[in-house]
């Protein structure tokens, strides 16, 4: 919403700079978003008297100006056509940057000649486009008074946000009663003359809908007026309209826009010589179409509110007037609407037309249902000002919809909600400031809110009237109160374990990644999105339509983006949502990694190898350790998501229906299909399937159990069939002597022609630690042997010789 | 000259001689061996009369001490030759780049939520969360944003597909719907904060269709507005740990709460920075207000009863602010550049004590 400070001052009556105005805008919650102040962009700028101009000796279509500039006489050299002696223009010193080219002037020679500074257009002072020649002012302007000034350029022109709730802040007068309200000025009296018709209107109104609530067009009220003159507006309302960036268009026209934006009331003006019969509000009908003001036909139905003569309709209510009945130079005769339209009915008709004007800005947020008829007597008062003619009486169809509800408000209530101390009897001054009637004692008051005000429903909304007006700095800060010395803890298990997750993970060398929830639809098919495939109906793109079934896509596509820029050694992560479905119980949190290219960095010691499925399992078995999962009892079973690669994948569960955790290379046929280079790896860890830890009564810990006798390693060979797997040896080693062996490792493996086709050797270190005394030779073969029993019965392998 | 003495001489040479442990080995079985020079000698002592025993006995008891030590002696000597032999050899180049584990990093993201949780806990707060495809109902309805409200089409909300009931999901534009959650979930008092993903249905240079908000809600019978403004500025000297910071509160509008304000915080723009806690210029950082009647009672409680506020605020923003990142959409472009960057390190974990960021 623009408006200039002049025409605020039309309404408030005030000595307060811009300064302090916008201060006061910006705290009574009407956002300054900008002030243009051309009085002081255009200060350095003055009007100069040409002493002298004579032809360029070296240029034909320059002169050399002597130009008094009021406090001295300077030496210009100028290219414009009508700089001439005597004239007076505007005249910008060296120093000074042109506002409209955003050049410095220093003083120069043009052609030999000394210049110093210039002789500017309207266009070089960023005016407007004209730049024919330098700007003429008239023979009377004072040499030396700032162009501003001459020009009329010196109104302030302020632009502030309106929010939703503000409908009665789209007109000046508005404003200015919120100002008044803090105390800037008082507000100006108002007085509109009732239309003092002399005939009646020959056009009559009608409301034609069937019985619903509400109506789309509730109140409708016209007048004609007879034998107008229309053209040209006025200087000083032209100048108001182009302040905003409205384009005047003749006088009719311009004063219902000044009224737009000087009262928040929208009116219209139709020719009456081209209405057929009466004119009335009614529903579209199908196949109706709208030839509308802004150039473009609408197909309107039985949803649109239309105004419509006796044999077609002519605009749509409230959105747009129509193009064959508005006036043009020639009107003479002209019937003024000035109706209320139902909000939603507005904001769902400017929606499905998408037409965005300042009628329907303003009747979708509300208008004043109480302006009607004096939005015609204002109309017509204006109209007969600056047009002439003569006014019917004025005819109106309906009647004001608004049901005046009053609200019982017990001031106290403002200490309560705020905090903030104000006297009851300021608080009700503030409300009637507003333009709220307040009736009753000071514990109870009954408030009724002003017909410009659709947004005041209850208590609270009268407290936010107060302590907006009063001032938000004068709430004191109040301490919350504590409800613990020490704060307790509030994370969630899930919460710390995501911490946990994501400070393990970067530890170990991955980089954590936020990625888009939604991927494509390709990317969200290979990795699984099946029937439950959660589509948008309205995606940003193509590329980002279906909420992701899993997290590792969009790392995929992030590590293909680095790899593009020559980073091929990729460990990233993400922890975050996969959507399954759309409930959200189908809402899971993962941690999820990927890892491609070489696991270290190239290095004179050669750590370096290409990564593989177990760095996917490091990964993942250290993020389940590190959030203490349960990894004791945890198995890991060789399936996976067809995402993965059969072969060289798996999955870490408590039980078949019971996953924790996937890892291994992604499918190469995957990748392929997304264009990656692999190999790749990754894991999935579902944070929301790991058991609770166990409680425990208290946070000791259990004795340390750490034997002095000497703990004995024995080496173990073992000949298995390839596919044989090595938990299964070492589960049947740990299992042999239970009370003995601490624990087994895997030291090495290898396929070799020597040990038969199909078959591998897997070495385990069995670790034994006594308990009671130290072990003999003969003890520790005993245990030996029931080592090589239980993993040779298990295994259906041979201990190797 | 007796035959000891010039036996003694003569070994003690031997032993001095000796160039390297191999060769005085030799020399000390030669002597000490079993049968050795000195040990032949010793041998005698069992067939000699008292007499004799008691003048030769410690005479060779003393010799072959002497012998011993010499040989200990050498030995010592040799030992340190030797290691000094050694360590002339032994140089490895201390210059050379040794291979570190790989240090990765945390999200500029989480380790806000971090920040933020350890803030907020101090006072009081538990985190909680809500999913991020949300019901019509709970991301406006119950917010008191009516079907038609004007609000509504300020969200540039993402729809997913109508279902059959012809309700229509939608992808959460903004975290209040976890109030409404919590607060049907679970009776009050509450003091909750709720960080998470948020979608808009916008996309160009400063907005992403995706970003992250934390909401935080206090109800209880008698928190107020000024309670309120409390706790934000505690949670932006906390957050920014700046000893002051000076804020202004405007009056604005949201339709789930009344009376509503947005948040200014003062600032220096120089060039493309922003300075917070000094300089003349305000930048909104958030909107807050009184948890509006409509909304308490869509979740059954009384507003005559229970009261209290709630406020959201851009996490993605506010890490910009704090740690000056320029581009919002590079938080999600996962390039390892920009994420080694502005990421954090893994021990650098956020608390109170130690301050939340190093």
């Amino acid at each position: 919403m623009k408006f200039t400070l002049d025409w605020l001052k039309e309404h408030l009556e005030t000595s307060a700079t811009l300064d302090e105005i916008a201060d006061a805008l910006n705290s009574l919650g009407l956002e300054v978003e900008s002030i243009e102040n051309l009085a002081e962009t255009l200060a350095p700028f003055k009007v100069a008297h040409v002493v002298s101009a004579e032809k360029h000796p070296d240029a034909d279509k320059l002169s050399v100006c002597k130009v008094d500039t009021g406090s001295e006489t300077v030496q210009v050299v100028c290219g414009a056509p009508n700089a001439r002696t005597g004239m007076k223009g505007v005249f910008a010193p060296s120093g000074t940057t042109i506002p409209g080219t955003g050049l410095l002037l220093k003083p120069t020679k043009i052609r030999g000649v000394e210049s110093n500074g210039m002789l500017v257009s309207e266009r070089e002072m960023g005016l407007s486009d004209e730049h024919e020649g330098i700007i003429e002012l008239p023979d009377s302007s004072e040499v030396g008074t700032p162009m501003a000034d001459i020009m009329g350029l010196n109104d302030p022109v302020i632009e502030i946000a309106i929010t939703p709730n503000r409908p009665d802040c789209l007109g000046v007068r508005g404003i200015a009663r919120d100002l008044a309200a803090r105390g800037i000025g008082t507000l100006k009296p108002d007085h509109i003359p009732s239309v003092d018709g002399k005939f009646d209107s020959s056009i009559k109104i009608g409301l034609n809908f069937p019985d619903v609530a509400p109506l789309p067009c509730a109140m409708f009220a016209g007048c004609y007026v007879r034998g107008v003159k229309n053209g040209p507006s006025p200087d000083w309302l032209q100048k108001r309209l182009r302040a905003i960036d409205l384009r005047p268009i003749s006088k009719l026209v311009d004063i219902t826009n000044l009224i737009a934006f000087d009262r928040g009331r929208p009116l219209h003006v139709y020719d009456a010589d081209k209405l057929s019969g009466n004119i009335g509000a009614r529903p579209g009908r199908k196949g109706e179409k709208i030839a509308a003001l802004d150039g473009e036909e609408y197909d309107v139905d039985e949803t649109v509110c239309v105004i419509a003569d006796e044999s077609t309709a002519l605009g749509i209510g409230g959105v747009i007037g129509g193009e064959p009945s508005g006036v043009t130079e020639q009107t003479t005769n002209v019937f003024i609407e000035s109706a209320y339209f139902d909000p939603i009915g507005i904001a769902a008709t400017g929606r499905r037309l998408g037409i965005e004007s300042d009628a329907r800005y303003r009747f979708e947020r509300g208008v004043d249902p109480d302006f009607v008829l004096p939005g015609v007597d204002l109309a017509v008062k204006m109209v007969v000002d600056l047009c002439g003619g003569e006014p019917s009486r004025i005819e109106c169809a309906g009647g004001n919809p608004r049901t005046v509800v009053p609200i019982a408000f017990d001031p106290a209530l403002v200490k309560k909600l705020t905090g903030m101390d104000v006297a009851p009897d300021v608080s009700r001054k503030i409300l009637e400031d507003l333009g709220f009637s307040a009736d009753g004692s000071a514990g109870s008051l009954s408030v009724t809110a002003p017909g410009w005000r659709p947004d005041i429903d209850g208590v609270a909304d009268l407290v936010e009237e107060i302590v907006r007006v009063h001032g938000l700095d004068n709430i004191p800060s109040t301490p919350l109160t504590r409800h613990h010395g020490v704060a307790r803890p509030i994370l969630t298990t899930r919460q710390k374990r995501l911490v946990t997750a994501r400070r393990t993970l970067a530890t170990r060398g991955m980089v954590e990644a936020v990625t888009w929830s939604f991927i494509s639809e390709k990317a969200a098919d290979l990795f699984g999105a099946g029937n439950q495939k959660v589509l948008l109906a309205n995606p940003i793109s193509s590329e980002m339509n279906v909420m992701r079934p899993s997290v590792l896509p969009g790392l995929i596509e992030a590590a293909q983006h680095n790899a593009d820029r020559g980073f091929g050694d990729v460990a990233l992560f993400e922890s975050g949502p996969q959507y399954a479905g759309e409930t959200p119980e189908d809402q899971a949190v993962v941690v999820s990694g990927i890892r491609s290219g070489a696991t270290a960095p190239r290095h004179w010691q050669g750590t370096r190898k290409p990564v593989d499925t177990f760095d996917a399992k490091a990964d993942a078995m250290s993020v389940l350790e590190a959030v203490g999962g349960p990894v004791a009892s945890a198995q890991v079973m060789a399936t996976a998501p067809g995402w993965y690669h059969p072969g060289r994948s798996g999955t870490i569960c408590l039980g078949p229906k019971k996953p924790l955790a996937y890892f291994g290379e992604i499918h190469p046929r995957i990748l392929q299909e997304m264009d990656m280079k692999g190999p790749v790896v990754g894991f999935e860890i579902m944070l929301d399937e790991l058991p609770e830890p166990r409680s425990k009564a208290g946070k000791t810990k259990p004795a340390l159990d750490a034997s002095d006798l000497q703990a004995v390693e024995r080496d173990f060979a073992f000949v298995v069939a390839s596919d044989v797997h090595a938990d299964t040896l070492v589960r049947a080693a740990k299992g042999a002597d239970k009370k003995l062996i601490t624990s087994v490792s895997v030291f090495d493996v290898f396929e070799d022609a020597s040990l038969g086709d199909g078959n591998k050797s897997v070495a385990l270190t069995v670790h034994l630690q006594p308990r009671e005394k130290t072990l003999t030779d003969e003890e520790i073969d005993v245990v030996a042997k029931k080592v090589t029993a239980a993993v040779e019965k298990a295994s259906g392998g041979t201990l190797r010789g | 000259m007796s035959d000891i003495d010039a036996l003694e001489k003569d070994i003690l040479a031997q032993i001095s001689d000796a160039e390297n442990q191999a060769a005085l080995e030799t020399v000390r079985v030669d002597a000490l061996g079993k049968k050795g020079r000195v040990s032949a000698l010793m041998k005698t002592l069992g067939g000699m009369s008292d007499d004799e025993r008691k003048v030769k006995g410690p005479l060779l008891n003393g010799l072959k001490d002497r012998v011993n030590q010499a040989v200990l002696d050498r030995k010592a000597a040799l030992e340190e030759a030797e290691l000094d032999l050694r360590l002339a050899s032994e140089r490895v180049d201390v210059t050379l780049p040794v291979l570190t584990s790989q240090q990765g990093r945390i999200h500029p993201i989480s380790q806000t939520i971090e920040e933020l949780s350890a803030i907020f806990a101090d006072m009081g707060f538990s985190v909680a969360e809500g999913p991020d495809i949300e019901t019509d109902e709970m991301n406006f309805t119950a917010l008191n944003i009516p079907p038609e409200h004007p609000a509504r089409q300020m969200h540039d909300t993402f729809y997913l597909e109508e279902k059959e009931d012809g309700s229509r999901p939608v992808l959460r534009t903004h975290t209040s719907p976890v109030q409404i959650r919590t607060m049907l979930a679970e009776k009050p008092p509450h003091r909750i904060i709720a960080p998470g993903r948020v979608y808009r249905c916008d996309s160009d240079q400063t907005h992403t269709p995706m970003f992250h908000q934390v909401e935080g809600l206090v109800i209880d019978r008698e928190t107020h507005m000024g309670h309120l403004k409390w706790v934000l500025e505690e949670f932006c000297k906390a957050y920014f740990e700046l000893d002051s910071v000076s804020m202004r509160f405007r009056p604005s509008h949201f339709p789930f709460t009344e009376p509503s304000m947005e948040v200014d915080i003062r600032c220096r723009r120089d060039g493309g920075q922003i300075l917070l806690g000094e300089g003349d210029d305000w930048l909104e950082i958030l909107g807050c207000g009184m948890v509006h009647p409509n909304v308490l009672r869509y979740v059954g409680l009384d507003p005559h009863e229970f009261q209290g506020f709630a406020f959201g605020v851009g996490i993605d923003r506010m890490a910009m602010l704090k740690y000056g990142i320029p581009d919002l959409r590079a938080f999600f472009s996962g390039d390892l550049r920009w994420l080694r960057h502005y990421g954090f390190h893994s021990l650098d974990v956020p608390n109170l004590a130690g301050g939340l960021s190093r």
